[in-house]
């Protein structure tokens, strides 16, 4: 019972980033913007809610269920989706380094042996590509822009860089999903995708970050701080109501 | 005629002005304020609602409303963009919000203190709007004009959705009823609110249904929601907070009892639930992205320089 484990990773990513895009909803620092996060908050919530939906129908829950009434050391999303948004830098930076390896891994998992998860891929590349595009231009813009944007977008990437390790960690379930041609090697991932950052960084004039040390545990349940107040907020009402159809 | 007879003769002919066409200052006034206090309404009002994006009771709940509030925050865009087409720009419209100058819709200044709020927005306050616009669909100047048709359709979908939250709670446990009900109690009057004063104590009416900026009166406004609203309340099976309210069958109306005008005026004053929040909120999110705006407008421009060298 492999696949569902890995079907939650890839879940658990979306929904968890979307949840914390949806909270600059009303707030972002002009109104287009504040469109556009909503927009990006919407598609992968979508992607989640596929994700979902198929892991649970492989373990007897549905997607709400799965959501909802799970506690934070079962959730298996990657660290990097719970950080706080913080300010619009650490917003994009963490958009930005999430973004160009989702799109890597979906062209890879477009490929998978498994159709269902073939087909759910292909849909979010599409999606993806449009998130990735709009991150770039941010890391330009604020990169190259005035001398406080460029700061706050450094310290945003030096921030955030010690949680993109674990993007490509390869464990026992990635490697068997990688054998069974249902999954990617990650660890192949991160060549392109450090390619892809240092050029855009160069451009934008920022420098990539040098810390080697990463922090891992997202994927196997032991997250930071930050997951179990997204959960508590998200969470809410159904904990609160027991049952009730909503 | 003098240009003055002219514009109120096309006007009455059913005319429609257009941004480049001669208009008197009044009328271009009267539009900025109307169509900025809407724009800036949409804009305030996505904060009561993405006060429960991120604790929606489900996933699908969570996809629709982060939707509708994209939407308001569309159509916040393109109302801006039609009062722009009066000489007045979007900087100046938003600091007038934040000075307090412009006003936006009071509903806003009321707490989203449940779910079933969600529902009784969409249902309540979503229907007290369409019922607005729809009228504003045949207003003389254009722009406006057609961004309310478009504003209209999606708002539709709003209020069908706000009405099919609160019926899934009216179907649901005890206290998902009672959580209905209590929405229903306080957003009521509110919602009937905003339609504004009494036609005899309106200010800017006479002049506004002139010129067609109003094209009904406050009242017969009221009224129709009323008319419209009660039997949709008593099919989910909840009481509105009106002990005066009545079918009467004389006037084909329903009747209903006297607002309080005295929270009306307090709550359009700034002494509202929420009214420094919201403004706090906005003004706060203005501030904060000041660097990220201004840098957008550094890049642009250093590239604009590297193009043309």
């Amino acid at each position: 019972m492999s696949l569902p484990e890995y079907l939650l990773r890839l879940g658990d990513n979306a929904l968890i980033l979307s949840q914390r895009l949806a909270e600059w909803c009303g707030h972002g620092p002009v109104l287009e913007e504040d469109i556009a996060l909503t927009n990006v908050a919407l598609d992968l919530l979508g992607q989640a809610r596929l994700w979902l939906g198929y892991a649970g129908e492989l373990t007897g829950r549905d997607e709400d269920q799965l959501a909802f009434l799970r506690d934070a050391g079962e959730f298996r999303n990657v660290l990097l989706v719970e950080q706080p948004n913080r300010d619009f830098a650490h917003t994009m930076a963490r958009q930005f380094f999430f973004d160009v390896w989702h799109g890597l891994l979906l062209e890879k998992l477009s490929a998978s042996k498994d159709e269902r998860i073939g087909g759910i891929a292909a849909k979010a590349l599409k999606e993806v590509a449009y998130h990735k595009h709009r991150a770039t231009d941010w890391i330009l813009r604020l990169g190259d822009g005035t001398g406080e944007s460029h700061a706050r977008m450094q310290q945003a990437a030096d921030d955030l860089w010690m949680y993109t390790g674990e993007l490509f960690e390869m464990d026992a379930l990635e490697g068997e999903m990688h054998q069974a041609g249902v999954g990617c090697d990650l660890a192949a991932l991160h060549e392109p995708w450090l390619n892809e950052v240092s050029r855009i960084f160069r451009e934008a004039t920022l420098e990539v970050p040098k810390q080697s040390w990463m922090q891992r545990g997202g994927k196997r349940g032991i997250h930071s701080e930050h997951l179990g107040y997204i959960l508590a907020e998200m969470q809410f009402l159904q904990r609160a109501y027991p049952g009730a159809k909503w | 005629m003098t240009p003055d007879e002219l514009f109120q003769d096309r006007i009455d002919r059913g005319i429609k002005i257009e941004p480049k066409d001669y208009m008197p200052e009044g009328y271009r006034k009267t539009l900025i304020r109307q169509i900025s206090q809407h724009a800036h309404s949409e804009v305030v009002g996505q904060l009561p609602e993405g006060n429960w994006i991120t604790r929606a009771p489900s996933l699908r709940r969570k996809a629709i409303l982060l939707a509708k509030v994209q939407d308001e925050a569309g159509h916040g865009l393109y109302l801006y963009s039609a009062a722009e087409t009066l000489g007045v720009s979007r900087e100046q419209m938003i600091a007038d919000l934040h000075s307090g100058k412009a006003k936006y819709s009071s509903i806003f200044n009321y707490p989203t203190l449940t779910w079933a709020d969600i529902g009784a927005i969409g249902w309540l306050v979503d229907g007290a709007a369409i019922i607005n616009q729809i009228a504003l669909c045949r207003c003389s100047y254009g722009p406006y004009a057609r961004a309310m048709v478009r504003i209209c359709k999606e708002e539709s979908f709003h209020q069908r959705q706000g009405y099919e939250i609160l019926l899934t709670l009216c179907r649901g446990t005890k206290e998902q009823k009672a959580m209905a009900q209590d929405a229903l109690n306080r957003w009521w009057w509110p919602s009937l609110m905003m339609f504004g004063p009494h036609d005899s104590e309106s200010t800017h009416s006479e002049q506004s249904t002139k010129w067609k900026i109003k094209i009904v009166s406050n009242d017969a406004l009221r009224q129709k929601f009323v008319d419209q609203t009660v039997p949709q309340g008593e099919y989910l099976g909840l009481t509105f907070p009106d002990p005066k309210l009545r079918w009467n069958a004389a006037r084909g109306h329903y009747d209903f009892g006297e607002i309080d005008w005295d929270e009306f005026k307090n709550v359009i004053q700034g002494n509202g639930p929420c009214n420094r929040d919201r403004l706090r909120a906005r003004i706060a999110a203005h501030e904060q992205g000041a660097w990220v705006r201004e840098a957008a407008l550094a890049y642009a421009k250093k590239h604009e320089k590297r193009a043309a060298a």
